[in-house]
């Protein structure tokens, strides 16, 4: 993680120079930098986190503060566990999850493939693909839902140019059957760029002498790809995955704007049940539950599969 | 450079080009389109076939930026005339302007906060970094590990209590409750992305300026900061892009004093339906700024997209 050849540096530093100098101490400064970090993140995380597992213990609800709060032990996570919603949001959720990843991976990568040709001009195209997940998810997300109207709206359109269909017989997000992957279609778009980026970063880390022994072996393109080219890129695809994994687990800005979790409760991701339930519902003890258990979700899966990535790069 | 057998041909080069351009085009149209549907008339706006070429209009942004009322034919007449192209642009719909919107307030937070906020978590990340990076600090791998992992919880999860405790600190709905909030979100990136950049100075500037006679203190303001500038600005400008954007906490944590311009845009809604050329408009004026940051800083911003991900 840390840099070893600052530590070796650091420790050899001979411990009459720490005395010699004026000023705080060492100790002092550190405690002194650090400090201010670790407060602002135990009272706006940890904090905060703590506090969320205590009302997931109780009744609390935050409209009616004067209610008696009562003591319900596990009740709260017996009753999301047991609710068909809940698993109907995590559905949702993992339809949404494994196709933006699948797509995001298969464009992604072919991108960045495609620009470690080094064709000329190829670092302005580069800046110009990534634009869209520099920007609002909520602000892009909104003006979505006006290229998706149909009749009017230009992905209609542009569907209906492809394809020939009537652009006013469909609607993206007005459709039960459309609206999943009215989400996916956005959320790719936008983020995309990001796992080109990283294919990027891991193609580019694959020294070209690999290429030239391989060429020298008389190995097919073909060959080379699938032995050299997948491998090395490997442990950042799978770092990309990660990344995109755990921020679509998330998704809540991109999806309340475009859908509102509609129609019914099609797109009801887990982050737009959970607002439901703790701002709109305020059963904010139920809500502490089920923020818990998402957490602990994400942070149990996030670990296991950093424990897999950790094997592949090892390898 | 030496002719390489692995460099790929001509052919190769032309055909790759073709494809990233095309990938390009497509996916910048849903952008274009934001920045042309702000210079269009209502009308042109929600016309089939949608247009491509039409007379440009500020009607849009006339809208965003003013709150109107209709008033009768009579009394319009009865007014003076309009002597501003703006004054012009309302009457026609027979409405007069009453007065500003809430956009340029809304849009004046978002800068107040992601300024903020941006200065407070880079100044802390930094000598947290910089501490990180050259102390022995008990538990450092446990603390990295900690502030890394506090960027996995669901903003809803921590909203809940958040919102609670802003309550009672009377911080809901205030500039510095969410530049504290968005200083603690921003903090685990920051310390992570600038110990990256700090590691990689060398240790024996600082040790030559210890030995010259500076403090601790003096080596970190006049050796260090000064060589880490450009991870600094980098790490800012990620800081400046995630406040800039944020919408989860501000949406659920503000309703008007603090609220910045991305819950406010969506609403914007006109007379008789969504106003899409007005929300076009303050879309526009909210992302280009971001737009043209990229295009200009893209050799710092790509890096450390990928610096920033690979390191974790």
């Amino acid at each position: 993680m840390s840099d070893p050849l600052a530590h070796r540096v650091a420790s050899a530093t001979p411990p009459q120079l720490a005395h010699r100098i004026r000023g705080l101490s060492d100790r002092t400064i550190a405690w002194l930098f650090v400090a201010p970090t670790i407060f602002l993140l135990l009272a706006i995380n940890i904090f905060p986190l703590i506090w969320t597992i205590r009302l997931s213990l109780t009744n609390f609800r935050t409209n009616r503060p004067n209610n008696a709060v009562e003591f319900v032990g596990l009740e709260n996570y017996r009753k999301i566990l047991t609710d068909e919603d809940t698993w109907i949001a995590l559905q949702s959720t993992a339809h949404f999850l494994i196709w933006t990843i699948v797509l995001q991976v298969l464009i992604g990568f072919t991108l960045a493939y495609l620009i470690n040709k080094k064709f000329r001009g190829n670092d302005l195209w580069t800046t110009l693909i990534v634009l869209p997940m520099m920007l609002s998810p909520a602000v892009v997300g909104n003006f979505w839902t006006f290229l998706y109207q149909p009749q009017i709206g230009l992905f209609n359109y542009f569907i209906a140019f492809l394809t020939g269909a009537d652009p006013a017989s469909f609607s993206m997000i007005g459709d039960v059957a459309l609206a999943p992957w009215a989400i996916v279609i956005v959320d790719t778009w936008m983020w995309t760029p990001f796992v080109m980026l990283i294919c990027l970063a891991g193609l580019r880390s694959i020294p070209p002498s690999i290429y030239e022994a391989a060429e020298c072996d008389r190995a097919s393109k073909w060959r080379q790809f699938w032995t050299i080219t997948i491998p090395m890129a490997l442990p950042f695809l799978m770092l990309a995955v990660l990344f995109r994994g755990i921020e679509n687990f998330k998704m809540f800005d991109l999806v309340v704007q475009l859908t509102g979790g509609g129609p019914g409760s099609t797109t009801l991701l887990t982050s737009i049940d959970l607002k439901r339930e703790a701002f709109e519902k305020w059963r904010t003890g139920y809500a502490s539950a089920y923020a818990v258990i998402l957490f602990v979700t994400v942070f149990g899966l996030a670990s296991i599969y950093v424990k897999a990535l950790n094997k592949v790069k090892d390898r | 450079m030496s002719f390489s057998i692995t460099e790929p041909s001509g052919r190769q080069k032309w055909i790759a080009g073709v494809l990233v351009v095309t990938y390009a085009v497509l996916t910048l149209i849903p952008l274009i389109w934001i920045i042309a549907t702000g210079f269009k008339t209502p009308q042109d706006a929600i016309a089939y076939p949608p247009k491509v070429f039409f007379e440009p209009s500020l009607e849009g942004y006339v809208n965003l930026f003013t709150s109107r009322s209709r008033v009768t034919p009579e009394d319009l007449a009865a007014l003076p005339p309009p002597d501003t192209f703006y004054d012009r642009i309302v009457r026609q719909y027979d409405m007069v302007i009453t007065g500003p919107s809430k956009y340029g307030e809304r849009f004046l937070n978002s800068v107040i906060i992601g300024f903020g906020s941006t200065f407070l978590s880079v100044f802390l990340g930094t000598i947290a970094a910089y501490a990180f990076s050259r102390f022995k600090v008990p538990l450092k791998d446990d603390l990295l590990f900690f502030i890394l992992s506090t960027r996995m919880m669901p903003p809803i999860a921590v909203a809940i209590p958040i919102f609670l405790m802003y309550r009672q600190l009377g911080l809901s709905d205030t500039h510095l409750g969410m530049i504290l909030l968005y200083t603690a979100v921003n903090l685990s990136l920051s310390v992570w992305l600038l110990k990256g950049f700090i590691d990689e100075i060398p240790v024996e500037y600082e040790e030559a300026a210890l030995i010259d006679g500076y403090t601790r203190f003096q080596a970190f303001t006049k050796v260090v900061l000064p060589q880490a500038a450009t991870g600094i600005a980098s790490t800012a400008i990620f800081c400046l892009i995630f406040a800039w954007n944020e919408y989860a906490f501000v949406a659920l944590l503000t309703s008007g004093t603090a609220q910045t311009a991305p819950p406010f845009i969506p609403t914007i809604i006109g007379t008789g339906g969504k106003d899409w050329p007005a929300v076009a408009a303050g879309a526009t004026l909210f992302l280009v700024p971001i737009m043209v940051f990229t295009i200009l800083l893209r050799k710092h911003l790509l890096r450390g997209i990928t610096f920033g991900a690979v390191r974790k």
